[in-house]
């Protein structure tokens, strides 16, 4: 199939002609919400499925039993760091739920509970803060990118298999996160421009968790909301509450959607908060008053869900404790796997530089070799 | 393809990207002004004509985007041919070419590999205002997972950019933009030199040059200009920078026991110290002095009036030749 992107500015420049309305503004700026804090329909949204609510549900669960497991293997020394996406579960979910087989993620560091969520085994996952290796998944496998920490250059990659696979005629789409610190980042600028230029499959999915290490959204951004950058782009930005799962996979859902019809990229920005501070070696006091996450802990993702689910009587208490009960065989597989012994081979460090070994660092293995073999004896 | 024809070194990649395009439906080139334009310096000209939107592109001006969307490209199965318009240009897309351009396929144990070729025109000679004339080979030797080559003649510019083109690690490509319109006779029916491998230009017995790029000519030349003053100097080009040929360079410098390394970039914690501590390091005992250094100043590339005294030229490879204490001098 092929592309022509000659038509393609000219009908960019046909959707610009007809201006953008209010409702698209709106849209931009003020968050959708199906479920309200209480965990109430909001008026005039239709019920989301039941089932998969509870399904949805089950993966919450999930994804907070998984960053409290993190949060004990490094309080145990058996995890170097973790980032934890405490407060963010419905994001976490909702981004990987709307996805197809086919389709890629390109997680930030703080997304393991997503990479899990999307099937890939946690324990895999955290190979790199195990410190056994950089990546410990195949990103192939799992149409995942690896975890990696500088900020934003993920999303260029993640344009890049989009239009590849426009190129190459697959229905592909790519689910491109980062946080509200990122949106400063250049190459989130040159991700959302070369995306919408070239309509690339991609959505742009801003967890806006208020925090970049201490650095306050205030200090990132003064624009209207960070969806609302998607308009000085040429496409369209939602702003979504963050701790709704249902609103966000609705939201995500109709992106992916657009996407998928060759309609180019979203951005997406979910309004949630990082209940925990950056890292275990971060301390959030000397940045943020404990008021402040105190008023975010009633809006808790999962509470909200469950509140719904069992105010219309498909959530019991035996439902619920079946699902407790998957969490925590998960977290024991967790530590079971995190916790085993594993050897990296030290010369695997030369294995992978380039796809043949040099001469130089077949020098520099041998080299090495001899000195393990001098250890050994 | 017609065996051997007469071309230009912008020519010659012209004809190695065409070639490669046509072989391999996944090589994509893309980057600024290399479509309807066909590039600054004409390299890609005439390649969006005959093989369309989806072959060959332009890019929003941005190089960091420019690369980072290769890397996701090469992830999905294509080998993007990238230029980046000038050397200093390419500097926006450091931290892509760095953090994950050279380190995605250590970082994933080999799971993803990334063919990417980012063609750089590069160094001086042409009289450019900052920005357009710096040797930046360093910055990229030192960033373990990248390859980088840098061809001195124009078969060597079409033989190694189809090499780099059909091999499966990112490659730095460092095009010597001075030579872009110099003509030399092409044969492109030859087979391509694996990447990695350093030739002889010229043998010799009194001493050997080490050059690369844009400074194996002028190393040429002095060695022409040697052998009328009864001094026999062999050439080396390099070709490839990483991975470095320390065989045919130790060989030869074994059998001269002198070396002398040329290049344009200003010398300090340059490619030509490696060089010269390689060869002293491997060649120390056949050495009958110290390897030395002709290199730009270490200073900001000059303006136009004033590269000539910056360049290394002949007069200054030849006075260094002959401080390498020959015989005469001792005695």
């Amino acid at each position: 199939m092929a592309i022509n992107l000659g038509n393609i500015r000219d009908e960019c420049k046909a959707i610009w002609r007809c201006g953008l309305n209010a409702g698209q503004l709106k849209a931009a700026i003020t968050a959708a919400r199906l479920l309200d804090e209480t965990g109430r329909l909001v008026r005039g949204a239709s019920a989301p499925d039941a089932e998969a609510l509870v399904d949805g549900y089950r993966k919450l669960v999930f994804a907070r039993r998984l960053n409290e497991q993190c949060g004990a293997l490094v309080r145990q020394g058996r995890l170097a760091v973790y980032p934890s996406s405490r407060g963010q579960e419905a994001c976490q979910v909702a981004c990987t739920s709307v996805l197809a087989d086919g389709d890629w993620l390109f997680p930030t560091y703080r997304d393991t509970a997503a990479i899990a969520a999307r099937g890939v085994d946690p324990v895999e996952v955290l190979t790199l803060l195990r410190g056994d290796w950089h990546c410990g998944y195949d990103p192939n496998e799992h149409k995942v990118a690896p975890q990696a920490t500088p900020l934003a250059t993920q999303l260029l990659h993640a344009v890049g298999v989009g239009h590849a696979a426009r190129l190459k005629g697959e229905n592909t789409v790519v689910m491109a996160l980062c946080g509200d610190g990122a949106t400063s980042e250049g190459d989130f600028h040159e991700a959302c421009n070369f995306a919408a230029v070239f309509r690339a499959p991609v959505v742009f999915f801003v967890q806006n968790n208020k925090y970049a290490i201490s650095v306050p959204l205030a200090r990132q951004s003064v624009a209207p909301s960070l969806a609302a950058k998607a308009i000085g782009y040429g496409m369209p930005g939602v702003r979504v509450d963050g701790n709704d799962l249902p609103a966000l996979e609705k939201v995500l859902g109709e992106a992916v959607a657009r996407a998928r019809a060759g309609d180019g990229p979203t951005l997406v920005e979910a309004d949630t908060y990082r209940i925990e501070s950056h890292t275990n070696a971060d301390d959030a006091t000397r940045y943020r008053a404990d008021d402040e996450v105190t008023e975010w802990l009633p809006r808790d993702p999962l509470l909200r869900v469950r509140t719904y689910l069992t105010a219309i009587g498909v959530l019991d208490d035996d439902r619920e404790q079946d699902i407790a009960a998957a969490a925590e065989e998960m977290a024991a597989a967790v530590r079971a796997g995190v916790g085993a012994e594993t050897v990296v081979d030290p010369e695997e460090v030369f294995a992978h530089v380039y796809s043949t070994l040099t001469p130089q660092l077949a020098e520099q293995r041998a080299a090495l070799r001899a000195e393990l073999e001098l250890e050994e004896a | 393809m017609g065996a051997v024809t007469k071309m230009t070194m912008a020519q010659a990649i012209n004809a190695a990207l065409r070639d490669a395009i046509t072989e391999d439906d996944s090589v994509v080139v893309f980057g600024e002004d290399v479509a309807q334009l066909g590039g600054v310096f004409r390299v890609t000209d005439g390649l969006h004509a005959e093989f369309g939107e989806n072959r060959v592109f332009d890019t929003p001006l941005a190089e960091s985007g420019i690369v980072g969307m290769a890397v996701g490209m090469a992830m999905n199965g294509m080998r993007p041919v990238v230029e980046m318009q000038f050397d200093a240009f390419a500097y926006p897309a450091f931290e892509q070419i760095v953090s994950h351009v050279a380190k995605l396929g250590n970082r994933t144990r080999g799971k993803v590999r990334l063919p990417i070729v980012i063609r750089v025109p590069y160094a001086g000679g042409i009289g450019g205002v900052e920005h357009h004339c710096d040797s930046s080979e360093a910055y990229y030797a030192h960033t373990p997972g990248l390859t980088v080559v840098a061809p001195a003649t124009n078969a060597d510019a079409y033989g190694l950019l189809r090499a780099a083109i059909a091999g499966s690690d990112p490659v730095i490509f460092l095009e010597p933009k001075k030579h872009y319109f110099s003509k030399e006779e092409v044969d492109v029916s030859v087979s391509v030199p694996p990447i990695g491998r350093a030739v002889v230009r010229r043998p010799g017995k009194d001493a050997t040059l080490i050059a690369y790029g844009p400074s194996v000519p002028v190393a040429l030349a002095a060695a022409e200009q040697a052998a009328t003053e009864g001094r026999d100097l062999g050439v080396i080009d390099l070709r490839s920078i990483v991975p470095f040929d320390d065989e045919t360079v130790c060989a030869e410098v074994r059998r001269t026991g002198r070396a002398v390394v040329v290049a344009e970039a200003p010398g300090f914690a340059s490619v030509a110290s490696e060089i010269a501590a390689r060869v002293g390091e491997r060649c120390f005992h056949h050495l009958e002095a110290p390897v030395r250094r002709v290199t730009g100043f270490d200073v900001p590339y000059p303006p136009p009036k004033l590269e000539h005294h910056f360049l290394p030229g002949v007069d200054r490879i030849l006075d260094t030749v002959d401080t390498l204490q020959w015989e005469e001098d001792v005695a």
